[in-house]
């Protein structure tokens, strides 16, 4: 098989930064929040260009919630950003009741997400947000795995009616998605075809995961791997049509076992289609310090980790 | 656009008085057929609602919107106090009277707490988690400003959820934003579920407290119909100029019940039958039961 190459390194949250730009310039109703992170979370070209539609709301996440929600009265489509720590965990019932429940029209966009914010440790690590996310009713929840992506997701959930739930991170990580792909919600990419295993990858772990798919070729194994970039709702058909022709699935993503990607697969494989099936997530542990890379290494979330899982899963099959 | 709902509930301070007391009638009688609620609030705030509604508030009851372009908007912070808040929206049209009898049954519109999910018109955004109320409120204020809507934004918050941090992060917001169309007025009823509010965890000098967040603080007695029409009255000219505003309204709990009032009992209990013969026979059949 061809190698996997990719154009540049860049961070997905200046993808987020990119596409809210555009929005700013295409779609009048945009405003934009920020909790005392503009730089950190690439808002600050939306707050040069677009002064009057960006609030900053201070070290306040619990109000720029409540604000959003009240922002869509009147027809805005707010986009919130902080950190997903601070996105999630810190509001889970601002946003539980004013925006899931409510039915608002808010886009909680969400950076530094997982262990590849690095040295800051645990305090910002989150490894559960997806979890908190996907278990609100009406919530879409949207991981995308390189600053292209993100771009045109952040694009995408603009026209979409409902809350979302945008996930992405720190890192400079390769671009391997089109500049000029249109985002689909909810429906997966298919970016190997395979034969033996299904690799259903999110975020960051996309492409260790096609690194992944490299390594197992050499082994001799034909390894099919999926981008889910929307865990909520999840590509349902994507999952079982994949399964039912390798008979395994791997999950892999950036975030804990419980509550992840890797549950949200199980769910429908138990459902509909049982088979074998390995995760790549953290094990029921908080992060620690150190740098994204090294993390990556001791967590268990590299392109090893996904070739082992990829092994041991094609041995459990009947 | 011409506000002939408004129009037509200009209404004087004798006939708020009858609609307040049929409007306690339903509050009672709604918490009684299902055997919970919370009457003591609900009826403490009855007086500053019905004038909201009838008299001081633009807004379309026949034709709502969940934007609310164009008129006054209301939003319920202690959404605990829902009997009230669902007899005022029926009385005033947004919804059919007769549904004051699915109050918290199941398959209603009239959930516990309010609720925008099962789509009863009037509201706007779910409470009863407290303290999230002000936050969306001044949301929906700066989207009025951005749409250059000169209509204006009331709440109601209860006193003891003053004690939520949020309210303060809003708070200090609304100030520093200079959001002033938005008149928020604290239910100062001094009770709480555990007790006085003195005693669960004192409020300390709420005016003080406002005054140093930057907004401009009003009093008002919240049982006297005359005060309350002429603080609000008074309210609104206070609005657009830079600075938010907070109406204290004292209240007594219970208010129009006399077994009801000054105690923290009734928050969140319903009369048995004989006490909603006794109550309902303090308060005049105004307008007709639902």
């Amino acid at each position: 098989m061809e190698k996997f190459t990719f154009t540049e390194q860049q961070d997905t949250r200046s993808g987020f930064g990119a596409g809210l730009l555009e929005l700013g310039h295409s779609n009048p109703q945009v405003v934009a929040l920020c909790a005392d992170l503009t730089g950190s979370l690439k808002m600050d070209a939306f707050e040069k260009a677009f002064p009057e539609r960006f609030f900053q709301v201070g070290i306040a996440e619990a109000n720029m919630i409540g604000l959003a929600a009240g922002f869509t009265i009147g027809g805005k489509i707010p986009f919130t950003g902080t950190f997903a720590n601070f996105s999630t965990g810190r509001v889970y019932d601002q946003i539980r009741q004013s925006v899931a429940y409510s039915g608002k029209n808010v886009k909680i966009c969400a950076s530094h997400a997982g262990l590849t914010l690095g040295e800051d440790g645990a305090t910002h690590q989150i490894l559960e947000d997806i979890g908190m996310m996907k278990m609100l009713p009406h919530m879409t929840v949207i991981n995308t795995c390189d600053f292209n992506q993100t771009k045109a997701a952040t694009i995408a959930i603009a026209a979409h009616e409902g809350p979302v739930y945008l996930r992405f991170g720190r890192p400079k990580v390769p671009i391997f998605t089109p500049a000029d792909q249109v985002f689909q919600i909810g429906k997966a990419n298919m970016i190997k075809t395979g034969q033996q295993v299904s690799i259903f990858a999110t975020g960051h772990l996309v492409w260790k995961a096609m690194k992944a798919a490299e390594i197992l070729h050499e082994k001799g194994i034909d390894a099919e791997i999926i981008n889910i970039h929307t865990i909520k709702p999840l590509d349902e058909a994507a999952v079982i049509a994949s399964v039912r022709k390798t008979g395994c699935a791997v999950s892999a993503e950036e975030h804990q076992r419980h509550g992840g990607l890797g549950d949200s697969i199980a769910q429908v494989l138990a459902r509909h289609f049982p088979a074998p099936q390995e995760y790549v997530a953290v094990d029921d542990q908080f992060g620690e310090s150190g740098t994204p890379e090294e993390l990556m290494v001791k967590y268990g979330l590299e392109t090893a980790d996904i070739v082992m899982a990829a092994e041991k899963v094609i041995a459990r099959k009947h | 656009m011409r506000f002939e709902s408004y129009l037509r509930s200009m209404k004087d301070i004798p006939e708020l008085q009858r609609i307040a007391s049929q409007v306690r009638r339903d509050i009672l009688r709604q918490v009684h057929a299902v055997n919970s609620g919370h009457p003591g609030g609900s009826l403490g705030c009855t007086d500053f609602l019905t004038a909201l509604y009838f008299r001081i508030m633009q807004h379309r009851p026949n034709h709502f919107t969940m934007d609310g372009k164009g008129e006054d908007l209301f939003f319920l912070s202690n959404g605990h106090i829902s009997p009230l808040w669902y007899s005022i929206l029926a009385r005033a049209g947004y919804f059919p009277v007769a549904e004051l009898n699915t109050f918290r049954k199941l398959n209603s519109r009239l959930q516990g707490h309010p609720a925008t999910e099962e789509g009863l018109p009037g509201i706007r955004v779910a409470s009863g988690s407290l303290g999230q109320g002000l936050s969306v409120a001044l949301g929906a204020a700066q989207s009025k400003k951005l749409n250059n809507d000169p209509q204006l934004i009331y709440t109601l918050h209860g006193d003891g959820e003053l004690q939520e941090g949020q309210i303060w992060e809003a708070a200090m917001y609304a100030a520093a934003k200079k959001v002033d169309n938005i008149i928020a007025t604290i239910d100062f009823n001094g009770q709480q579920i555990d007790g006085p509010t003195e005693n669960v965890l004192s409020l300390g000098n709420l005016e003080a407290k406002w005054q140093a967040f930057g907004w401009e603080v009003l009093r008002m007695q919240g049982n006297d119909m005359t005060s309350i029409v002429t603080t609000l009255e008074n309210a609104k000219t206070y609005t657009g100029k830079g600075k938010p505003v907070v109406i204290l309204m004292k209240t007594e709990m219970g208010a129009g019940v006399d077994f009801m009032m000054g105690t923290h009992k009734w928050h969140g209990v319903a009369p048995n039958d004989e006490q909603l013969k006794q109550a309902l026979s303090q308060l005049e059949e105004t307008i007709g039961d639902y």
